[in-house]
């Protein structure tokens, strides 16, 4: 396998501009004949399969929500980053490149996040001209704050619904365009198969989910933008339906899966209560910018109610390591730091695993009235929630499985190790290194989707002769739709006592017990053991009931989780095999005196791909070995 | 304080969209009041599934109150007895021990029953298919702050924008009437700069499409309002309204002509 990421050469700050250049055009009368397959109706989905449209294509657009627009893009609270640099405050796409390279635990491709930083600022525009109502001032101007682990105010924002508006802006043009008749939109679809022709992809197989019908959907492009497989873990702040199957499928086919390991921990989630959750939810991380995290200095106060505990036997335990930075520490580092604090016994709430997040001083300076204002939706739904009202008692947090930064391998045209296969989004290993920053991920998705595929795919397809789409008749469609019948039979068949959730449920403790926030050689090996086991167990003991022709969602859970299944395994493996810790990615065998991630940057400057090699055998690792010239290396200091 | 409770379930068990469908008992055993609802439904599910039955099947998704995916209507409210709160959001610690809790899907013509809980939406797709968007392709914008918008229009823009297009509205109204769904997009881009050119085609066309989806009309019942989980106000009905007089008085048919060369 080779890993090709035709980056351009020459100068970052022109690489862009020189490669949209450099690629070739596809004729404006040619487009139509070309037809594009968007899997995912997200961010990047969503814009990407809207922008097509636009430029004349053919496309057809994949969920397995009920409509794109309740793609999981929605649920991103806090913001949007941007170079704009309207506060004046020092900011430019080079800080913003900067601090990204940076952010990540210098793990990402130079280039590509320079685009990405460069692209920034006209995905506002883009938004705004849409009619996304982010936040204004008096004057009438757009508003920012400053987020996650910036010290400039580059983040725009629309209350604590960023996502969902942003989201609704690419879901209306891509309505317009299901209007128009430029887009095909199959709703309550979900892909199981990649159609691939002498490693080329050429289609995709999906299942209908409220017939079962299994069907083919043949093009000259496919792209996945079918976002994380943080579900992994089972509990974790994505939406119960987001899954890893698409990209799962891809891997199989021969598109390789990079940085599997590299996931985020959110540090602002609120704390589980018992088995029966279900989900994390999520507290925005600008609640970092008011609250202050403490948990108490002795063990023997955790059980006092907060009010009881004075100041002076509070640990503001990020302000007193991180005094630069504070209780903005990025998110990697703060989940370590309430991680350590927990491990000591100086957890809080009934499991011992929470940290106080504090309003009490910013109430104080500011108001109840002005934090009602900034948070007062955030509030509330943790009232809903917790029943505990935190305008008078702190918020209880913990961390998250929030996001990966792993995903299929692509090119600086976001092209997968399978021509024809392009990731975008969160799908794809991305931009985000080891570690992805605040506001950073609604500004991937939208770049992806907006502002880089309409580009790179035209370069592929003007190489591809229009016309030359296979029928339905090859024999590549026909195995992909058998293989996807017989997974269905092989499910149905095994007849066993155990529900889906339950197998799910088992994976997610050894995934977060041993590939969490904390992942040492023995943790990790011990779970490359288990994991098949619960494996074999899963395809021994499932329960299944129903059948595959009809409105089934145990047998769309069991799918995923069979995928999951799977998926754990691979990230284990790149957990082990990466002797260093970078981001979001910690190994305890590799720390400073005081506990930070120790990199090596001799062994491991290089994103891991990892290439399938057939079911039983090990996956094959391949290295794109990174190279730092426009930010030199350095250890991520926030002190 | 966490508790338990013992509750009966009276659940609307239809197997697809051509068969009928009815009421069927379920005890829900030690629940905890730290549970969700959807939660409480996991559980019965569970055990449902060791039983080898057929689960109940019911839409969700975020589960954080923001998707708008899950649509079930509770003791004959849509999203149970909390303000403001999508079903996904209602804790356990909302009902009492003993407790016999009915549970059904949104009821409207233009939304088919698919299974049990599950209706078919689409219908409110092809409303913003319609017209419920600005026309704005991508690379075409403008600086973003080339254009001031007063603070209060954004505001009331971004209240109107929050609906999530769950269609408690339509459960809620004795008419099953969309109109504060179409209303709130009518306004979210009828207060902005932005969506000015399109003001008037937006609301005919969106009107028109509702319409045709056989939604009923509003007549001011008021229980649209009072069911919404985002706070969507009628006012947003009254704004449409004026539109939608006032493109039908100045409304021209389109001329096709010119700009050939």
């Amino acid at each position: 396998m080779e890993l090709n990421a035709r980056t351009p050469e020459g100068p970052i700050e022109k690489s862009w501009d020189k490669h949209r250049f450099d690629l070739k055009l596809v004729n404006p009368a040619n487009k139509r004949k070309y037809k594009i397959l968007v899997v995912g109706s997200g961010l990047a989905g969503g814009a990407a399969a809207a922008s097509l449209a636009e430029l004349g294509y053919e496309v057809e657009c994949f969920a397995y929500q009920d409509s794109p627009r309740r793609a999981h893009s929605i649920a991103a609270q806090g913001g949007i980053n941007a170079a704009k640099n309207y506060h004046n405050d020092g900011d430019s796409i080079f800080r913003l490149f900067y601090d990204t390279v940076k952010g990540g635990d210098f793990r990402a491709r130079e280039a590509n996040v320079y685009r990405l930083a460069q692209v920034s600022v006209n995905i506002i525009d883009q938004c705004v001209s849409q009619g996304v109502p982010f936040a204004r001032e008096y004057g009438g101007l757009l508003d920012n704050r400053s987020f996650g682990g910036a010290q400039v105010s580059r983040t725009f924002y629309a209350r604590g619904q960023t996502g969902q508006q942003l989201l609704l802006g690419a879901y209306q043009a891509l309505e317009r365009q299901i209007g128009l008749g430029k887009v095909k939109m199959h709703s309550r679809h979900e892909m199981q198969e990649l159609i691939v022709v002498d490693g080329v992809a050429k289609g995709i197989v999906t299942r209908d989910m409220v017939t079962g019908e299994i069907r083919s959907h043949l093009a000259d492009a496919v792209c996945l933008a079918t976002g994380g497989y943080g579900n992994t873990m089972y509990l974790a702040t994505y939406a119960k339906g987001c899954n890893g199957t698409a990209i799962w499928r891809a891997y199989k086919k021969g598109a390789a899966f990079a940085n599997p390991c590299f996931t985020q921990i959110h540090p602002t989630c609120i704390p589980v209560t018992g088995d029966h959750q279900s989900k994390l939810t999520l507290m925005s991380e600008s609640l970092r910018n008011d609250g202050r995290i403490w948990v108490p200095k002795r063990k023997e106060d955790c059980g006092k109610p907060p009010s009881q505990i004075p100041e002076e036997d509070r640990d503001y335990y990020l302000e007193r390591k991180y005094p630069s930075f504070g209780n903005l520490a990025p998110r990697d580092v703060s989940s370590r730091a309430a991680k350590q604090v927990c491990d000591e016994g100086r957890g809080v709430g009934p499991t011992g695993l929470g940290v106080y997040l504090d309003f009490e001083d910013a109430i104080n300076r500011l108001g109840a009235k002005k934090i009602e204002e900034k948070y007062g939706n955030l509030f509330e739904m943790y009232e809903r929630i917790t029943d505990e009202n935190p305008y008078k008692t702190p918020m209880r947090i913990f961390p998250a499985t929030h996001y990966t930064m792993g995903g299929l391998w692509v090119d600086y045209n976001l092209m997968s190790t399978v021509p024809g296969l392009f990731v975008l989004g969160e799908a794809n290993f991305s931009d985000h290194g080891a570690n992805r920053l605040g506001a950073s991920a609604l500004m991937q998705g939208l770049a992806d989707g907006y502002f880089v595929i309409p580009y790179t795919i035209g370069g592929y397809l003007a190489g591809v002769k229009p016309g030359t789409r296979i029928t339905e008749d090859h024999p590549a469609v026909k195995d992909a739709m058998a293989a996807v019948q017989n997974k269905v039979d092989r499910l149905f068949a095994i007849g066993g006592k155990q529900t889906p959730t339950h197998f799910h449920r088992e994976l997610g403790k050894v995934m977060w017990e041993n590939c969490g926030m904390g992942r040492n050689e023995a943790g990790l090996k011990k779970a490359l053991e288990v994991i098949p086991q619960i494996r074999e167990q899963f395809w021994q003991d499932l329960a299944l009931p129903g059948s595959g022709n009809e409105l089934n969602q145990s047998l769309e859970l069991a799918g995923r989780v069979a995928d999951f299944l799977e998926i754990g395994e691979l990230m284990c493996r790149d957990a082990l095999e990466r002797r260093e810790s970078c981001g979001g990615h910690f190994r305890e065998e590799w720390q400073t005196e005081e506990g930070e991630a120790l990199r090596d940057d001799e062994n491991f400057c290089h994103v891991a791909a990892w290439e399938y090699t057939g079911d039983g055998n090990a996956p094959k690792r391949h290295i794109e070995p990174l190279k730092f010239e426009n930010v030199h290396l350095a250890t991520r200091s926030y002190k | 304080m966490e508790k338990h409770l013992n509750l009966t379930l009276q659940v609307w068990r239809q197997k697809d969209g051509k068969s009928e469908g009815s009421f069927v008992d379920y005890p829900a055993k030690h629940i905890s009041t730290e549970m969700s609802f959807l939660e409480m439904l996991d559980v019965v599910n569970e055990d449902l599934i060791r039983k080898g039955e057929d689960p109940i099947a019911f839409d969700h998704d975020c589960r954080e109150g923001i998707c708008g995916t899950c649509s079930m209507v509770i003791n004959g409210r849509p999203h149970g007895p909390k303000e403001r709160t999508t079903t996904c959001q209602l804790h356990m610690r909302s009902f009492s021990d003993g407790d016999t809790i009915t549970i059904e899907p949104w009821r409207a013509k233009p939304f088919p029953v698919l299974k049990d809980l599950i209706v078919d939406r689409g219908a409110f797709d092809r409303i913003i298919a319609a017209g419920g968007f600005i026309s704005a392709p991508t690379g075409c914008g403008q600086d973003a702050n080339a254009l001031p918008v007063p603070k209060q229009n954004a505001d009331l823009a971004m209240d109107a924008a929050a609906c999530i297009g769950c269609g408690a509205c339509v459960a809620a109204c004795p008419n099953a009437s969309a109109m504060l769904f179409v209303s709130a997009k009518v306004s979210h881009l009828a207060l902005l700069p932005q969506g000015q050119p399109e003001r008037y085609s937006r609301v005919r066309d969106m009107v028109a499409q509702m319409d045709s989806e056989e939604f009923g009309t509003c007549t001011n019942h008021g229980e649209c309002e009072a069911a919404c989980p985002k706070g969507i106000t009628m006012e947003n009905i009254a704004r449409m309204n004026r539109d939608f007089i006032k493109s039908s008085l100045t409304f021209r048919p389109e001329i096709a002509s010119g700009g050939a060369g």
